[in-house]
Parts: C-alpha cells; structure tokens; sequence
C-alpha cells in the first residue's frame, strides 16, 4: 500500500490496541508507515506525540497526533470519510457500537489482561469466569447490532468488531495456555462464526499475529512480569 | 409522533448532570427520574442490565447508557447548538480530554480526599500533574470548547461543583486561583451559566453527604495537606 496521506501508526505487532487502528486504516484504505516500538522502551517520538500517556498507539497524520485507540478509529472513519463507513449511521446504533466498546475495554479487557497474571488457581478460574460471562453478553448483542448480517456493523466490520475483534489473537492464546475454549461453536455460535470471518478479513489478516507468535511474546512479557515482582 | 425523552439519574450523579447539561443545551424537554441507588427502581434494572448504574437515556422506549455515548447520542440526534466540533481533529481532542478527565483526574481527586498516608501523598502529586494539563489546555480559551461549552467542558463539569464541596468538608484546598488560574477561572464561568448553575444539585445536602462519606473513609489531617500541596505546587 503506497504510504501516502503522511500518516504514521506507532505501535507494536503484539498490540491488539495498535491492532484497532491499523485495520481502521485498512478498512479506509489509508496508506501508513508503521513504526514499531522497541519493546521495554519509548521512542521519542513515541514521548513526543503522546506525553500524557506515553502510550502506543499513535496515529500521526501530517504533523497531528491522535491517542487513544477508539478515538483514533473514529478519527479515521471521520477524516477519510469517502470509503466505507466504520461506525453505523444511525444515532442509536452508534451508542449501541460505544457502549459496547466502552464495556469491552472498561469490563472484559481487565479481566481478560488479568488470566496470566492471576495468584493463585481460583483468582484465575473467577477471571476466567468474568471473561466467559462478558462474552455471553456479547453473544447475546450480537443478532441485536448485526442485524442477521456478517458483522456487529452489518455487511462490513465495524466500529464494535474492530473493538472487540482485536483481541481475538490473544483469546486463542489464553485458550491454549490455559487449555480452555472461550468461543466455540457449542456454546457461542454466532461468535465462531463471526471470529472467523473477522481473523480473515482482508483488512485484519495481515495484522492479526499468528497464535504462535503470541505465545511467543506472553513468555517475555511473564518474564517481564516476574522480574518486577521479586 | 412525540418525542419521549427519560433521564434516570440521582440526584447528586456527576455523571447525571453531564446528560442534563447537553439535553438543556439542545433546549430538549425530558422526564427527569432521581433514582435511590439502594433501591433500585425494576425500570433501571430493565433498561440498563449489564451494569444496573445510572444514568441511563430512554429516547421513545430505547435506553442508552454510559453517560459519555449519552451525550454523543444527544449531538448527533438533535442537530442544534452542537457540543463537538465538525473539525475531526478537534473532534479527536474534545474526545481525548473528556476521557483523560474520567481515567486520570476524577479517580486521582477523589483519591486524594479519601485516602490516607503514602497514597495519598501520591494521588496529590498524580493530581497536580493532572491538573497542570487542564490547565494548559485552557491556554487562551474561555473553555475547554473553545467560546462555548462542549463535549470535554460537559466531561469535566462536575470539577466547578463537586471541588468546593469537597473543600469545603476537607478543609483542603486543590484548586486555588494562585495556583491554577485558568483551570480556577474556568469553574468559575462554567458555573456561572444559567443552565448549568440551575442544575446543581442544593450545595447543603452535598456537603451532608460528603460529610458522611468523609467519616466512613476517614478524611485526611489539615496541616498535613497543606504541606504538602506546598511540595507539589507545579
């Protein structure tokens, strides 16, 4: 994709977060340089462009940065507003897609972030459990907001299935490293259904890592983790 | 067919307030209902199942909660006096600050009036650090919307009412016009908007309730403060 518009993402490959706006950017068919984090360090541009939070990631869009992964998304859809549109149209559907999103990452991330580092078998199994009920939640939403269509957004992904979508990479990891299934057919159909479509969505394929590379990364980051608690 | 427009709420909810604020800046009639959040009306329950909280939106029978897609909903549905710029730029940053205000001021305020000790001492410097960035933001505006309120004013509203209550049952001081003179000055002509200073809800049963608050989570030593709010003057 020719990286035109000037547009930078900052990010890292293992960051469902960055994963939000890169498939915004996709989705808009906005060419972007993508610039990966060092992990365990901040570049400064990094530090530059978002001194608040001196988080990833960062869309910068000529010389204006934008934060936060939701905000940037919607900056996107706004910006480049020629293309499909990434939240729905009308105004109650478009709290229902926030609402939902603002859960996700306010509710279900937390626990979900929480598994691998729980004390303990029971505060695991109890996240565990948090994870599985906010999916049913979405489950349930899902024939709500898709409308008997593919996505949460109907037709094409969508601000709530780039929103929850991104962690799909991460959910099969804690799958497998807990030998557990937290979307299946048996117990959430229409999430099977859609995570499969949305993993091999043209827009997402190509920066959803591998399982394996995840994996990967979560032995490092409990290494990481490790060392900061002793 | 007429508009049906519900407002569950309480009737101290900050979070309340920021939808009474845009629903009165539309000039949209609404039934407001003051919810007793230990006794939850099986309405609330009805519209608002996943997190049982207020405030909750019912417009002809759909609720919306979460009090910021609240206030979204209310500007893209009733077109007039909007609270986001068309800009998408400004748009992203009223959006960054009304977040900022919910993830990093309001958490590291309250924490400064009810915690103790060590902590304490930390969230008053998290604080300040906090409030110097507000305070940057307002560099050459009369509010954080620019000439007018708009969606990060309405997020962080509830800064002009809730402060001096709980300075007031502290004793302490955070928000002083010698060391945030923008920030001071902007509460100041936010609450002195008609509709906004209308709905505050009666300052004497909030100092009430946060007298009582204060008592369950043990309010913090004076003298203490004050020194160290010394230390972290920005």
């Amino acid at each position: 994709m020719a990286t035109s518009n000037n547009v930078k993402i900052l990010g890292s490959f293992a960051s469902p977060f960055v994963m939000r706006a890169r498939i915004a950017a996709n989705l808009k068919s906005v060419g972007y340089e993508f610039l990966e984090e060092k992990f365990g360090q901040k570049s400064q541009l990094l530090l530059q462009s978002n001194p608040v939070y001196k988080k990833i990631p960062v869309l910068i869009h000529g010389d204006k940065p934008v934060c936060e992964s939701l905000i940037i998304v919607q900056y996107i859809d706004e910006a480049w507003s020629s293309g499909p549109s990434i939240m729905p149209s009308d105004p109650y559907d478009r709290a229902t897609a926030r609402f939902w999103a603002t859960y996700v990452d306010d509710k279900w991330f937390p626990s979900l972030s929480g598994i691998a580092r729980a004390q303990g078998e029971e505060a695991k199994a109890a996240l565990i459990q948090q994870v599985r009920d906010g999916i049913a939640l979405l489950e349930e939403a899902f024939p709500k907001c898709s409308k008997g269509k593919a996505f949460f957004g109907g037709d094409e992904i969508g601000y709530l299935d780039i929103a929850f979508g991104c962690f799909l990479g991460w959910l099969k990891a804690c799958e497998m490293m807990n030998g557990i299934k937290l979307i299946d057919d048996a117990t959430t159909p229409h999430l099977a259904k859609w995570a499969e479509k949305f993993c091999s969505h043209c827009a997402v394929k190509d920066v959803m890592p591998s399982t394996d590379k995840l994996l990967e990364f979560a032995k490092v980051l409990a290494a990481k983790f490790k060392a900061a608690q002793s | 067919m007429a508009e049906e427009v519900k407002l569950f709420k309480t009737w101290s909810s900050r979070f309340g307030l920021r939808a009474v604020w845009a629903l009165k800046l539309k000039g949209i009639e609404y039934e407001a209902i003051d919810e007793d959040l230990a006794n939850k009306s099986p309405q609330l329950l009805q519209y608002n199942p996943v997190h049982k909280k207020v405030p909750v939106l019912v417009h002809n029978g759909k609720p919306i909660a979460e009090s910021l897609v609240i206030v979204e909903y209310i500007d893209e549905t009733w077109k007039q006096n909007p609270i986001l710029p068309q800009d998408p730029y400004e748009r992203a940053t009223a959006r960054f600050w009304a977040k900022f205000g919910d993830e990093k001021v309001l958490p590291s305020i309250w924490g400064v009036f009810t915690q103790e000790g060590k902590a304490q001492e930390e969230l008053l410097g998290q604080a300040m650090e906090n409030l110097k960035l507000l305070e940057e933001q307002l560099e050459g505006k009369v509010f954080f919307g620019g000439e007018k309120i708009g969606l990060a004013d309405i997020a962080l509203g509830w800064l002009a009412n809730l402060i001096c209550v709980l300075e007031e049952v502290s004793g302490l001081e955070l928000i002083t016009q010698e060391k945030f003179p923008l920030l001071f000055g902007w509460m100041q002509n936010f609450a002195a908007i008609p509709m906004i200073k209308e709905s505050f809800p009666p300052h004497d049963k909030m100092i009430t309730k946060y007298i009582a608050l204060g008592e369950k989570y043990c309010p913090p030593v004076k003298g203490c403060i004050e020194e160290l709010c010394e230390y972290q003057t920005p």
